[in-house]
């Protein structure tokens, strides 16, 4: 399973698209940083382009690399290797370069320009939603027959967690705003990993204007500290559950 | 060394492979024919563990094939698309797959340099035509020396001098006593090789000769004109029998 995945690294280290991302997300940073003397507005104007951005570049290049490694796939799988070996291989190689082209593009700039723990939350933020939609993708991949369906269904899929979610969710508050429902708000937000991401970073940076109706209510009902842990909880969840799906899938699926 | 019994795979309502029985052995070269989509990739596939059959066994050198992957490790397969990560040279190609089993040490690297590729190790897989991506395929196929060869259309898109010399190759393995399954469009490129014919239509098995069986009943000496004269006269009664 190493070797695989040292290769897909390999592969992926010298991937276009993977060395623009990279370029982009470090001009961005520096650029939205070097605008505002307020080192805690830039974290949260990077943190919103973070979550808009991330999600859906992630899971659309996740999906189009595992449908174009399918015949490659193939020929690992004549080897006598395991077929969990080989998609969590692939899965790994591209989750870590993903999310190192995340650590180099965002992490380096905020380490010289704004060092100290918001920082290092927000980096954590985007490596975990990277990991989460490259595991969505690889269950997309394993799901769809045939490449077209895939990426449409992985537009649909971030497109969704954006901002349909959000939609849905700000209705059903309004409909339902004269009964208490904050706690199940609270649990409604767990299925988006995005919104987790933006609550993790917010109870860290402790902008109470800023952070939101969802904010507010994991600060109230959780407190800072247990709030953080829950939200890390659910996304580190949001990684394993999809990627567990896949292997499951995978292992009955005709290539 | 395969033995394959009532091997069923549909894929929704079409019948794929319906319930397939074959026996193949060491030192035959078996050549795979049938029109598009008669299922003979599936059938392939099936063996490799790439499909999974819904119905039937398939035994390898006495494994049943289903959830215990080492057999594989006794097959060489070269399929009919390759596709290789872009930015890996063919010679980091090769090297992962040595490393995949690194239980092997000895290295067949004949057509490596029959075909030239130690020459162009260095170059991207996707700077590669298409024809140099088959001879990549190839060398996978043979480097580890297997009992067991799969080729899935394996000429197709080589230039004549390295169809010769994969023909050549796989003639000598077959005298090695390998067993050789081989699909292809091409009967003339089979000539000389093939020393049975399977015929699949519609996800049967129509019929599984040698070819002097064929020879002699229809005739004709050339595989070409020998497969045209069955699919003339004997598959219509075949058909009708089934």
């Amino acid at each position: 399973m190493k070797i695989i995945i040292k290769y897909v690294l390999l592969d992926l280290l010298r991937n276009r698209i993977v060395i623009v991302y990279t370029v982009l997300l470090a001009i961005l940073s520096v650029s939205v940083l070097g605008l505002d003397a307020n080192p805690a507005k830039g974290l949260l104007s990077l943190l919103n382009v973070s979550l808009l951005f991330v999600p859906i570049i992630t899971i659309l290049f996740a999906t189009i690399y595992f449908f174009n490694s399918i015949e490659f796939t193939e020929l690992l799988l004549s080897q006598p290797i395991k077929r969990k070996s080989v998609l969590l291989a692939e899965y790994a190689g591209v989750a870590a370069s993903l999310a190192g082209a995340y650590a180099i593009g965002v992490g380096l700039p905020l380490l010289f320009l704004v060092s100290g723990t918001e920082s290092l939350i927000l980096v954590l933020t985007g490596i975990l939603l990277t990991l989460i939609f490259t595991s969505l993708a690889l269950l997309i991949f394993v799901k769809s027959r045939d490449k077209t369906k895939g990426i449409g269904v992985a537009i649909g899929t971030a497109l969704f967690f954006t901002l349909l979610f959000d939609g849905l969710l700000i209705a059903f508050i309004y409909s339902f705003g004269d009964y208490p429902i904050d706690k199940a708000v609270i649990g409604i937000i767990a299925f988006n990993p995005i919104d987790l991401g933006r609550v993790l970073m917010l109870l860290q940076l402790d902008v109470a204007v800023l952070m939101g109706y969802s904010g507010a209510l994991f600060k109230k009902f959780l407190g800072s500290a247990t709030g953080s842990i829950f939200s890390l909880a659910c996304m580190v969840f949001w990684v394993i559950l999809p990627l567990l799906l896949s292997v499951k899938v995978f292992k009955k699926k005709d290539l | 060394m395969i033995e394959i019994k009532g091997l069923t795979k549909s894929f929704g309502k079409f019948k794929a492979l319906d319930n397939i029985d074959l026996d193949l052995l060491k030192g035959q070269a078996i050549s795979l024919l049938g029109p598009n989509g008669s299922g003979k990739t599936t059938l392939i596939k099936s063996i490799l563990g790439l499909v999974i059959p819904e119905k039937g066994t398939i035994c390898i050198n006495g494994h049943v094939v289903k959830n215990d992957w080492s057999y594989r490790s006794q097959i060489g397969y070269m399929p009919q698309i390759g596709r290789y990560p872009d930015n890996m040279t063919i010679e980091q190609v090769i090297n992962m797959i040595k490393e995949i089993r690194a239980d092997h040490k000895t290295y067949d690297e004949e057509l490596i340099s029959g075909f030239g590729l130690d020459k162009v190790k260095n170059k991207m897989m996707r700077n590669l035509s298409g024809g140099t991506r088959q001879k990549v395929s190839a060398c996978l196929a043979f480097l580890f020396a297997p009992d067991i060869y799969i080729l899935d259309e394996p000429t197709a898109g080589l230039d004549p001098v390295s169809s010769e010399l994969l023909k050549e190759k796989i003639t000598r393995e077959r005298s090695a006593g390998k067993l050789i399954l081989i699909t292809s469009h091409v009967l003339s490129d089979l000539e000389g090789i093939a020393s049975h014919i399977i015929y699949l239509q519609d996800g049967r098995l129509m019929f599984y000769k040698t070819v002097e069986e064929l020879q002699l009943s229809t005739g004709e000496e050339k595989l070409n004109r020998v497969v045209a004269h069955v699919m003339k006269t004997e598959l219509p009664s075949l058909k009708s029998r089934l």
